[in-house]
């Protein structure tokens, strides 16, 4: 079987146990969701604030989807020894990662759909002025938190401690990022903090694409601080790889 | 070139971590078709010795050869023959026993067929092969990695402990199971630290400790060693004696002759031939004596 093939058949696999798992369907899954409608209750009637809401909540559901579920599952499958086992069969390292990575990347995708659909049935948004912009900063957004969550759980001592781990980034990253309230409102050191962080790049190109329509040339900048992350996590997760468990 | 015969040869081989030698100058052959063991207490150097041969680890000197690959290069064509139970590895939890097993034999280019594994390994009846990997047992689990190490049609299987943990009748049904590889004309290489095991599965074993082979060859000549016989009574005032004759036959007459004229029976009567237990507790307690010195 070739590689690509190989890789189909984990990313399948993957799909299949993913729905089994109520933890990981929830946190990764349902919680943003949870964030979209009660935010969006709570906002009603502010088109303003919703305007800045709904792009967040979408950067925030690609970093859920993907840096905190890789970080926790990596963690999860070294410490378990499933890697050490994978590793021992004539599975290619690429194509197992690449199907694990997918699946991943199929949450995001089908969060920012219902993102879309919810803001255009709910948030008086409409449908977005930007799918190729979208399309744009999903993917990129989707490669740097998805390789910042196999990076960052190479810092991750073990599986207990995952959820601790993950949160000390995902917390702080989307509160200073603008998820909830518009940025502009934020003190500058934390703007600057937040501006040296891929998320609120995400952020600022979607919503782009979904409500303000700023072509992608507006946001060549948003585009250069992720693919840098991106490129830079790229090589932590590869670099800092392990198959099995620390001794 | 290695000879076509053998399916592993390790020569010289050793490992060292920081400032301690887990294996040091380890050398053994396992021939095709073989079941070959490696016996040794805890920290002996066993896994460290079959981590090498499955490609895990790097050695530090020697050479290791496997189906004629060199493991450290971790060759897909080696991996595609080679069937490995690692001493422990967890599974995904959320995906059924048969799924899995599929699963893995769409990894491989000839595999065998699923529900064949899954009758070898013992996990055949359908509410075991539709159950979720989390809700199997020890047991149950380390029947799936045997399974998931047999789907591939492997020429070679590693066995890391394969019972450790085992209840004796889970034991003995693992046992049939090994036996049953040979019977595919498997070659097996088993590590464990159970004698027994060694002596009812192996056709060759290497005794090792503190990285080093004390002894080789197969469990009945190693037994011979001192092949002398034990022979433990007790005599008309009740005290246990024992002892220990090249031949028996002339002492169990006279114990029996005297016992009848007494009119008594000879109680808690027992001849015994040293087991490869007695050997290996012999080899591996003057090690042990030798490091408190």
């Amino acid at each position: 079987m070739s590689d690509t093939a190989l890789a189909w058949r984990q990313y399948r696999l993957e799909r299949k146990m993913f729905w089994r798992n109520p933890t990981a369907a929830f946190f990764s899954f349902v919680l943003p969701l949870i964030f979209l409608f009660l935010f969006g209750a709570v906002f009603s009637g502010n088109q303003a604030n919703l305007n800045v809401l709904i792009p967040g909540i979408a950067g925030l559901s690609v970093m859920a989807t993907t840096f905190n579920a890789l970080a926790t599952q990596m963690t999860f499958l070294r410490e378990q020894g499933v890697l050490k086992r994978v590793r021992g069969t004539p599975l290619p390292g690429t194509s197992y990662l690449s199907g694990i990575i997918g699946s991943a990347a199929t949450n995001a995708v089908i969060q920012i759909l219902i993102i879309i659909v919810a803001g255009k049935l709910f948030f008086g948004l409409g449908w977005p002025k930007n799918w190729a912009e979208l399309a744009i900063f999903t993917v990129l957004g989707v490669a740097c938190f998805a390789s910042m969550g196999v990076a960052f759980s190479h810092v991750i001592p073990n599986f207990e401690a995952a959820p601790a781990y993950t949160n000390l980034v995902f917390l702080p990253m989307i509160f200073i990022s603008g998820v909830f309230f518009d940025v502009d409102n934020v003190p500058t050191f934390l703007r600057d903090i937040a501006n040296a962080l891929p998320l609120v790049h995400v952020i600022n190109g979607i919503s782009a694409a979904l409500v303000t329509g700023a072509p992608l040339t507006d946001h060549l900048s948003d585009l250069a601080v992720v693919a840098v992350w991106t490129l830079a996590c790229v090589i932590l997760a590869v670099r800092g790889f392990s198959w099995s468990a620390r001794d | 070139m290695p000879s076509t015969e053998a399916a592993i040869t390790v020569v010289d081989l050793h490992k060292s971590y920081d400032d301690h030698e887990a294996v040091g100058g380890v050398s053994f052959e396992v021939a095709e078709g073989e079941i070959f063991g490696l016996l040794g207490p805890n920290g002996a150097g066993k896994t460290t010795t079959v981590e090498i041969l499955e490609g895990y680890r790097a050695s530090s000197s020697g050479s290791v050869t496997v189906l004629g690959f060199d493991p450290a290069e971790r060759p897909r064509a080696l991996r595609e023959r080679v069937g490995i139970v690692l001493q422990s590895s967890g599974m995904y939890r959320h995906v059924r026993v048969r799924e899995a097993v599929a699963h893995w034999a769409g990894l491989y280019p000839h595999p065998r067929d699923v529900d064949e594994v899954l009758k070898i390994v013992g996990l055949d009846d359908e509410a075991q092969a539709t159950a979720l990997v989390r809700t199997l047992s020890g047991g149950q689990q380390r029947r799936l990695d045997l399974a998931l190490a047999l789907i591939g049609d492997p020429d070679l299987i590693f066995l890391d402990e394969p019972t450790t943990g085992f209840d004796p009748a889970a034991r003995r049904a693992a046992w049939m199971t090994i036996k049953r590889l040979r019977d595919l004309g498997k070659t097996v290489l088993l590590t464990t630290h159970y004698l027994e095991e060694a002596q009812e599965l192996c056709d060759r074993v290497a005794i090792i400790k503190s990285g080093k082979i004390l002894a080789e060859g197969p469990p009945s000549t190693l037994s011979q060693a001192s092949a002398r016989y034990r022979v433990s009574w007790r005599d008309e005032t009740g005290t246990l004696i024992s002892d220990e004759v090249d031949d028996p036959t002339e002492l169990l007459h006279r114990l029996t002759g005297e016992a009848i004229a007494r009119g008594e029976s000879l109680v808690d009567c027992s001849v015994v031939r040293p087991s490869l237990e007695d050997v290996y507790l012999e080899l591996t307690a003057d090690q042990a004596s030798e490091a408190t010195q």
